[in-house]
């Protein structure tokens, strides 16, 4: 038994890494050290808490107490003040509404509407230890899977908790099992797909992260069911940590027999290996990533035949989320009753949401499906950054849809969300504020769609790069009448005939926008006028006389030299010359510069000329 | 050296990937040389198109040398609007490069990334196999500064 | 590992590692460790309490540690906490007088009235 008295939780989510989490634990082991406190602190690395803008966060046992923001630098403040003399560093503590210290982790109000199923170990347990794995009932649901129920049984508990695919479709989970059990082959195979690359979902490399072996114990659990012996990780090479942990999770397991031949002394065998990827986010789409595992270009091909009859190395094959093996083991330990308990008539459970943009509580959360937005962006995520005013919300990356404030009552559900035009898909929701020109967002969508068709079937190669040129063409100021009708029919056409999920649902940023923000199209195109002063081209600067007091800052700081006035007369842009680099913006002492939409009277009338003269 | 490589794997065609990645890593300049793919395609008995298809598709992988240091710098929409066209701004006139360039003096290559699931933290970059967050211009001076100062 | 008693048995174990994390716990022994507290020997009085609880495998019994009370003159102050009983706090203790805790009062359930200085909140 140990003399240990505190435990001490580091969030090592790469998110809390990149802002020095690592650091951090070495100076506490140097601090420790010294002090000769080593036999009293345990220090555990743990996988994401999920509030990441407060990075690096950490956790103290027993009480609880949640720090944020530490740096290196604080760190022996905390040994000093909390470990020895038992007062919490309150400068570092969350704060309430009433800027009244938070003393313990439960009460922050970023926790108290999740609902932590898949996530619950990640920022509670240390990710490299069975043991603690073990602790949290790990391996439990597997163990009595494998010595008292059949494969059958096994997909039906799965049905009756109407778990769906987490990864983007919401394919029904049992589905794909059955179709792959009913199957006869010699090899089946499992594989979990953590290829994430929607930009803004960062949940799987979380879970991978935080808690490998959750995800090994789902995969296994499939693997019983529908009679594979073997598993991939398939995982992006972008995260080097989720690899490491996953590989860790699969020696240890194998170590204690819990990977190998007759587990928990029943028939069932298994092993599992890790396959990386190079960069390339197709290979999210079943098929190019069973391609990717054979040594090839990940190019998806045409559905059917599916993998669950021809799959990898042309066997059955079965291709599930992370989080969605994550649900697995507590489906089976709290009931499948228990988890369709949750959630909607057709979504059931939880989901982790990615909470990024312009939120306050940027990071991961996990609720109950059916959680309005208003619930997950004001309450969970704590509204707009700065108190701006709430525009839009993109769900679903790049293959999902921009949402407005009116659907902010609209519960999140798969079926839900694509009637409005968006989609569930992993998980992403980007919050935009009003500063945000949505052209200019779904150009960007579209852009990284564009990046990333692999250019097998011509509607996703060609069309979308036609569909990217027009947005281009409007953003520059040159857009025209019939732009938007162009953007429809394309994307309805690349929608219809693409061979897989990128081409099928690339368009929707765009669809989406233009149903929801019409209007801003239409001033881009029509007024040449971008309202939010994002789009260049449709945009100028301008200096205020009566603000301005002459100190010759932007002028002195322009590239183009095209400030020129003094002290008495004040400053002056001549517009036709601007290349809009925003120095002057940038250095002005008394905010004498501002933006202002549309185009400037003098170039208009100097690009008529240039047209005139053209003619 | 490559031979020695592909040695290390089974010589199957699915380990193709892991050995691109492993000839990449080992070599100073970060890209994989038309011998190494030569040398690849004898050893697994896969044509040598296959492996320049393989090569091309993936984004990680290089057929042109590259610095010593190589920044990755997230591109996407959730980093974007946090303004990471102000950090490639930056990143460019400090290090006298466009995207996909190497500094005169080999130390960095400077590309872009579809996304690095660090979102929470927008905008992020990688510099090999380390991830920085909550990037503003000045953190790019003092991260770049340490870099070159260790080497 | 081969059966379901043997990932019982892990994981008993790995729980036990891991209670200062969990909830499950009977009793609570919160020692003041306070500029004055520590001045009067709470660091060897926390270490005590330890070491106490591990060699006799109190498996529910958790030591934590607060600030300073104002009790200085009583220092080192040691807090007895169980659910639903008033809060028992006991003054100027030593190692031998946390053995005599221990078996009296966490393992049997008899307050050492001659150490009690107060009770409740």
């Amino acid at each position: 038994m140990s003399l240990k008295r505190i435990d001490l939780l580091i969030c090592c989510g790469s998110g809390c890494v990149s802002a020095g989490a690592l650091k951090i634990k070495e100076r506490f082991h140097a601090v420790l050290t010294e002090k000769g406190m080593t036999n009293e602190i345990n220090i555990i690395e743990t996988g994401c808490m999920g509030p990441c803008d407060y990075g690096p966060v950490m956790v103290i046992y027993p009480e609880g107490v949640f720090y944020k923001h530490v740096s290196v630098d604080d760190v022996s403040e905390i040994v000093e003040e909390h470990f020895i003399k038992g007062r919490p560093v309150k400068r570092l503590m969350m704060q309430d509404s009433e800027d009244q210290v938070i003393a313990s982790k439960k009460d922050i109000p970023f926790y108290q509407k999740q609902v932590k199923v898949a996530l619950a170990n990640c920022g509670y347990i240390d990710p490299e230890s069975l043991d603690e794995y073990i602790a949290t009932s790990g391996y439990e649901a597997l163990g009595t899977i494998l010595t008292t129920m059949t494969p059958q049984q096994t997909i039906d508990v799965v049905k009756a908790s109407g778990l769906r695919g987490r990864g983007g479709g919401g394919f029904p989970t049992h589905m794909k099992w059955q179709m792959v059990l009913d199957a006869t082959a010699d090899q089946k195979y499992v594989i979990c797909n953590g290829d994430e690359g929607d930009p803004g979902a960062f949940m799987d490399r979380s879970l991978l992260e935080g808690d490998p072996h959750r995800v090994l114990e789902g995969m296994m659990i499939a693997a019983f069911a529908m009679g594979a012996s073997k598993g991939y990780f398939y995982i992006r090479a972008e995260y080097p940590l989720a690899i490491k942990r996953i590989k860790m999770a699969i020696e240890q397991a194998r170590e204690v027999g819990l990977i190998g031949e007759n587990i928990f002394e029943s028939k069932f065998c298994f092993d599992a290996e890790v396959r990386t990827g190079a960069g390339a986010f197709v290979c999210g789409e079943e098929t190019a990533l069973i391609h990717s595992i054979e040594g090839s270009r990940g190019n998806p091909t045409p559905k059917p035949p599916y993998p669950a009859i021809k799959g990898l190395w042309d066997m059955p094959t079965v291709v599930n989320n992370v989080e969605t093996f994550g649900n697995l083991t507590t489906i089976f330990l709290k009931g499948a009753d228990w988890f369709a308990s949750m959630g909607t008539e057709t979504s059931k459970g939880t989901k982790v949401f990615a909470l990024t943009g312009d939120i306050r509580n940027t990071g991961l959360v996990e609720v109950p499906m059916g959680i309005t937005l208003r619930e997950l962006i004001f309450e969970v995520g704590g509204g707009i950054i700065n108190d701006k005013k709430f525009k839009a919300v993109q769900l679903g990356g790049p293959s999902g849809g921009c949402l407005t404030a009116e659907h902010l009552d609209v519960a999140v559900d798969y079926e839900s969300l694509k009637e409005k035009g968006a989609m569930m898909g992993s998980g992403g929701v980007i919050v935009m504020n009003d500063n945000n020109c949505m052209v200019n967002v779904a150009k960007y969508f579209l852009d990284f769609s564009v990046d990333e068709s692999c250019g097998k079937c011509s509607p996703c190669r060609i069309g979308l790069k036609q569909m990217y040129d027009i947005m281009e063409r409007i953003t520059r100021g040159e857009g025209q009448e019939g732009d938007i009708d162009e953007l429809l029919r394309l994307g309805e056409t690349i929608k219809q005939l693409s061979l897989c999920g990128l081409g099928q649902t690339a368009p929707n940023p765009v669809l989406s926008t233009i149903r929801y923000f019409r209007d801003e199209y239409e001033s881009h195109i029509r007024d040449k006028s971008c309202q939010t002063k994002v789009c260049l081209n449709l945009m100028h600067f301008d200096i205020d006389k009566d603000k301005c007091i002459g100190c010759s800052l932007c002028a002195r700081k322009c590239p183009v030299t095209c400030i020129s006035g003094s002290r008495e007369e004040k400053y002056t842009i001549h517009q036709v010359d601007c290349v809009k680099c925003g120095n002057c913006l940038d250095v002005c002492p008394v905010k004498a510069v501002t933006k202002v939409p549309g185009i400037h009277a003098d170039v208009i009338a100097v690009n008529e000329i240039k047209c005139d003269m053209e003619d | 050296m490559y031979k020695e490589i592909c040695n290390k794997y089974a010589p199957t065609k699915d380990n193709l990937i892991y050995i691109l990645h492993d000839i990449q890593d080992t070599h100073p300049q970060h890209y994989i040389s038309e011998e190494a793919v030569e040398v690849v395609s004898e050893y697994l008995k896969v044509p040598a198109n296959h492996i320049f298809g393989v090569l091309t598709f993936y984004s990680m992988y290089s057929t042109k040398p590259r610095g010593t240091n190589i920044i990755r710098l997230c591109e996407s929409p959730p980093c974007y609007i946090k303004g990471s066209d102000n950090i490639l701004r930056k990143l460019k006139t400090m290090l006298s490069v466009n995207v996909g360039e190497t500094t005169k003096d080999g130390a960095f290559t400077l590309e872009l990334a579809a996304c690095l699931g660090v979102c929470g933290n927008a905008p992020v970059m990688m510099v090999n196999d380390d991830v920085y967050g909550d990037l503003t211009e000045e953190k790019i001076e003092e991260i770049i500064g340490k870099i070159r100062g260790g080497n | 590992m081969k059966t379901l008693t043997d990932l019982k048995k892990i994981r008993e174990k790995a729980q036990e590692e891991m209670k200062l994390r969990g909830s499950n716990t009977r009793i609570k022994i919160v020692v003041g460790m306070g500029t004055s507290g520590i001045a009067m020997g709470a660091r060897e009085v926390m270490k005590t309490f330890l070491e106490e609880i591990a060699s006799r495998n109190l498996t529910d019994v958790l030591v934590t540690q607060t600030g300073e009370k104002g009790l200085s003159s009583m220092e080192p102050v040691v807090d007895v906490v169980e659910d639903d009983k008033p809060k028992v706090t006991y003054g100027n203790m030593t190692p031998d007088k946390v053995k005599k805790v221990i078996v009296e009062h966490i393992v049997n359930g008899r307050i050492v009235s001659d150490y009690v200085v107060a009770t409740g909140n």
